[in-house]
């Protein structure tokens, strides 16, 4: 009896964090996609990673939950905000139309991806019943996935490895300075 | 009552719609690369969410080698708009026309 209470108060929980994180995730991507301000759009998109995490908590990742704050809130975002600041945020742009008829053909477009994907969830995955992590994450969710890395998907990890350091070596190039 | 995959799902799609949105209307590079970030986390929460469905945890190693590929993007991406920002002075997608025939 105690077990089936404990599992009601814990979807209760995960109900009301959904329901709470959902629309301000949401609110917080169209924000970005609206705001004339470029480092509005960059810190509200941090909001929505933040969001993000959260529901990875929920869906058991606790380790791609906590990359997700450090290396993407954490990393990447300051890497946008420092291009931000550096180029300069007075060029504010444009948010006039340059090609006639692109706004309206864009939420065509849109509305038409997301009534296929909708239609597509509705007619298979929707009602899926969520298997349970607990066998997988039995001793941590981090040794777990670090398992899993170093033995089945070595390969992609040090090519990972490599993409990294090749991409820190393209950036440089790039960002030297040509007499 | 409790929350199923498919509002995960749901969610997910909604994000990706909402990026594709901005990299169809924003004009400015580095918006439009924020746009992108976000249809790569729509993707991945969905990645995530099909982890659990599952019960196996090799949709959160995908998930974590999108992130590793979006760094090495970002990096990429964000050092060839310096570099045009040096020659043009701007960021705008509708300046960068060199290719234009």
């Amino acid at each position: 009896m105690t077990h089936l209470l404990a599992t009601t108060a814990a979807e209760r929980a995960e109900l009301i964090t959904f329901v709470l994180l959902a629309p301000l995730s949401v609110v917080a991507a169209l924000g970005m996609v609206l705001s004339r301000n470029a480092v509005y759009s960059a810190l509200l998109l941090v909001v929505n990673f933040f969001c993000l995490a959260g529901f990875y908590l929920l869906l058991e990742a606790q380790f791609v939950a906590v990359v997700e704050v450090i290396v993407y809130a954490g990393a990447i975002m300051v890497l946008f905000l420092f291009v931000l600041m550096l180029l300069g945020i007075g060029n504010e742009d444009v948010l006039r139309e340059t090609i006639r008829g692109q706004r309206p053909a864009a939420a065509v477009l849109t509305l038409l991806l997301l009534a296929a994907v909708g239609a597509a969830l509705l007619a298979g995955v929707f009602d899926a019943e969520p298997a349970s992590l607990a066998a997988a994450n039995a001793d941590g969710n981090v040794q777990a996935v670090g398992r899993l890395l170093f033995t089945r998907y070595v390969f992609a990890f040090e090519a990972a490895g490599i993409l990294l350091v090749v991409a820190a070596v393209g950036a440089l190039i790039l960002g030297k300075r040509r007499p | 009552m409790r929350v199923g995959p498919g509002a995960y799902l749901l969610l997910s799609a909604l994000l990706f719609g909402i990026g594709v949105a901005g990299v169809l209307i924003r004009r400015n590079a580095i918006v439009v690369f924020m746009c992108v970030e976000l249809m790569l986390n729509a993707v991945n929460l969905s990645f995530i969410a099909f982890a659990k469905v599952n019960g196996a945890l090799d949709g959160q190693v995908l998930a974590f080698f999108v992130m590793v590929v979006a760094a090495a993007e970002v990096v990429v991406g964000l050092g060839i708009l310096v570099a045009i920002f040096r020659k043009r002075s701007s960021t705008s997608v509708d300046d960068i026309n060199l290719l234009k025939g």
